[in-house]
């Protein structure tokens, strides 16, 4: 860079500067000299990126990664520079609490892409709505985070909280339908007493006696239990076609192996809380087969839309999977970049556009994020509900049916 | 309730009974000798059944043996390892942990034992992973799958009994012989006896003291080693908290029997596992526990020596 070209650019954005009626931005802004100055917008994420959720948390923040640097590469906000500050909730509710606390602390950060554990996102969401920073969920399933704890009277908790993937209360119905779909009428229920389990036996079994199936049976254990086989006779004797477990895989999977030791040979289906290779592992390969879990969103290979992503995602070189959210959070990165477009235009620093870019997200829709639709309903929750039934096959989760929760 | 449902809930019954069973031994044993709680027990069960997985690892992981193979060489290999590993623990507990103590208040031993019990949970789930080709052990392990008992069952009209059922009542009968005459018709069973009356006597006589309490916690160690064995394949997977749950109902059977007797053990044993079976198949299954420790209670009160009550007068 010449002399005479470096001082053109330092008059340059003098005059803009000047021109936009605004002061200096932070201290670390105004250090350079030598380069264009951008102001500076940060996208925070909270997400595990230490533990054994590290794997899916990574992901998480990979996609927003990805995002930002696209965004960055093409100047999507002329005149800025977003920033992504990562931030490791360890899955703990207080850990992700003080990371949020620390990124509304931060004047530059306008939105957070996270949680993963709706545990986390529950003492998260309060303390950025309160700073007025948008918080774009990319994988917590709780409905209690948009509508409150009677899904009978939903209030929305919190203005700035936003999420694109499927809540819980969609799980339930999705898998009667499927089940009804699949000519099965009579099914048994078992549930763990769990908050997370017992609410998607009482969501299935509501929507699978409307569609005109049968709850044989309706049984519950202890997440402390190691034998089923008491539960199991008992289930064995009303002769159901299938049975549906709320609750996740370390008692999932004995319960299928226990069952089918005992000569009970039909399918179990379950929530999400399946969905993991250690299933298939704790139950046996030959007692899993056939066994069916309902899963928010698409699978990513599956998504014409998500191709684009999945290619740029593997040219990234991250050394993570993108896991069952990074397309989530690519897109919640990217609904939150559309909306700084408009709103950071006018705006002289981050901090004043906060509230700007929370209506902005509201209001925002699209279809052609990398898992299809996007728009929110006034409680903050994707329209999009999309989920997908996997199965066991040859020892695998395999994707059966992808639709759309009603 | 149907008598096929009947006849399939005694047989849930019995197995899980065979299995608590098998673990009060070493409760009553061990407390039957010096007054001690032994809280470790449940972990000696769970090393047990480590042991056993460690043996089937080392021999390759072998999966695709013939039923003569699996069940005349590699279970038996695996039941020996998980006695060794077992029967080694509870020794090493009771010289380090057990035996400086033993003149002190009983409240020391017992935190002591307590000790022992965090101390071998954490061990297994921090250490036993990182042992190249060892898998993580801070989940629970499926368990090798033994040809011609797992997922075999014979049928009886509807009614179909697993051979892992068959394999742990067979397994506390066997165990419950060998016992009787391990006490009754050997000389350091007699010891064992004696020592239980009393000690200071049985010393006098010439009687070793410390071997024999050693030779009680070798014996509750190996029946909790087969439990151990039996419990992974009735149940199909092992973890590194198996031994907390399964140790706990023990010691409520060996109570509920009445501690200190070997029979009131393995009565008990049964007997709370037979309430669980049929609580969890009349009510609600998650309050089979809440029946079972119902029964426990009313025993507790209207006969407080337990169902078959101590052999020997606590002399406290």
């Amino acid at each position: 860079m010449t002399k005479t070209a470096k001082a053109a650019i330092i008059a340059a954005v003098a005059a803009s500067v000047a021109l936009a009626g605004c002061g200096t931005r932070d201290e670390s802004n105004s250090a350079g000299g030598d380069t264009v100055e951008k102001k500076v917008v940060t996208i925070g994420t909270i997400s595990p990126l230490t533990g054994d959720l590290s794997a899916v948390g990574s992901g998480i923040r990979n996609g927003v990664d990805l995002a930002v640097k696209q965004a960055n590469a093409s100047d999507a906000i002329p005149g800025w520079e977003i920033k992504i500050e990562p931030m490791d909730d360890e899955a703990k509710p207080d850990t992700g609490k003080n990371a949020a606390t620390k990124l509304a602390a931060d004047d530059t950060v306008i939105a957070v892409v996270g949680t993963m554990n709706s545990s986390v996102a529950q003492p998260v969401a309060p303390v950025l709505n309160a700073a007025d920073i948008s918080m774009v969920s990319p994988a917590n399933t709780s409905p209690a985070l948009t509508k409150g704890a009677d899904l009978n009277a939903p209030v929305r908790q919190n203005k700035s909280f936003f999420r694109l993937c499927a809540s819980d209360d969609k799980q339930g119905p999705f898998a009667a339908d499927y089940l009804l779909e699949q000519g099965i009428k009579k099914v048994a229920t078992i549930h763990d007493k769990k908050v997370y389990g017992q609410g998607l036996v009482e969501e299935f079994t509501k929507a699978f006696t409307a569609g005109g199936g049968e709850i044989v049976a309706a049984e519950t254990i202890n997440p402390e239990d190691k034998d089923y086989n008491t539960v199991i006779s008992k289930v064995k004797s009303a002769s159901p076609e299938a049975i549906y477990y709320g609750g996740e895989y370390p008692q999932a999977g004995p319960l299928s192996q226990q069952a089918k030791a005992a000569g009970l040979k039909i399918p179990l289906m379950g929530g999400d809380g399946l969905y993991d290779a250690a299933y298939i592992e704790l139950a046996g390969k030959d007692a899993a087969e056939g066994d069916l879990t309902t899963s928010v969103g698409a699978p990513v290979d599956s998504l014409e839309s998500a191709k684009a992503f999945a290619e740029a995602y593997a040219a990234g070189g991250y050394a993570e999977g993108i896991g069952p959210y990074g397309a989530y959070s690519y897109d919640a990165a990217n609904v939150i970049i559309s909306a700084l477009k408009t709103t950071l235009a006018s705006a002289t620093d981050a901090k004043s556009a906060r509230a700007a870019t929370v209506d902005a997200i509201q209001s925002f829709t699209t279809t052609t994020a990398a898992t299809g639709d996007i728009s929110f309903d006034e409680f903050g929750d994707n329209t999009n509900q999309v989920m997908t039934v996997y199965k066991v096959e040859g020892g695998e989760w395999k994707a059966a049916y992808t639709g759309t929760a009603m | 309730m149907t008598p096929d449902l009947f006849f399939e809930q005694l047989v849930n019954g019995l197995s899980l009974g065979s299995l608590y069973a098998l673990i009060a031994v070493g409760y009553t044993v061990v407390y039957g000798i010096v007054q001690l709680i032994n809280f470790a027990h449940g972990e000696i069960f769970m090393m047990g059944a480590f042991g056993a997985y460690t043996v089937w690892l080392l021999a390759g992981s072998p999966t695709e043996l013939s039923a003569a193979a699996a069940l005349g060489l590699l279970l038996p290999a695996m039941i020996l390892g998980g006695i060794l590993v077992a029967v080694g623990t509870a020794l090493l507990t009771e010289r380090f942990a057990y035996r400086p103590l033993r003149g002190a208040p009983r409240l020391a031993p017992l935190i002591s034992a307590i000790g022992i019990s965090v101390f071998l949970q954490e061990f297994v789930r921090l250490f036993y992973g990182r042992i190249p080709g060892f898998p993580d052990s801070k989940r629970a392990i499926p368990f090798p799958h033994i040809e011609g008992i797992s997922g075999n069952s014979i049928q009886l009209g509807d009614v179909s009994i697993k051979m892992t059922s068959v394999f742990t009542v067979a397994a506390l009968l066997i165990c419950t012989a060998f016992l009787w005459y391990y006490i009754n018709r050997t000389k350091t069973g007699r010891a064992m006896i004696a020592t239980s009356q009393d000690p200071d006597t049985a010393r006098l006589m010439g009687i070793d003291v410390d071997r024999v309490i050693m030779s009680a916690f070798a014996v509750g160690a190996a029946l909790a080693a087969v439990a151990g064995v039996a419990h992974g394949m009735y149940i199909g997977n092992i973890d590194f908290k198996m031994g907390f749950m399964a140790g706990l109902k023990a010691f409520t059977a060996a109570v509920l029997g009445g501690i200190g007797n070997i029979n009131g053990a393995v009565v008990g044993g049964v007997v709370l596992g037979l309430v669980e079976a049929f609580a969890g198949q009349v009510g609600d299954t998650a309050w089979k526990d809440v029946w079972a420790f119902v029964i426990l209670i009313l025993v507790l009160v209207f006969r407080p020596q337990g169902l078959l009550g101590a052999k020997v007068v606590d002399r406290a």
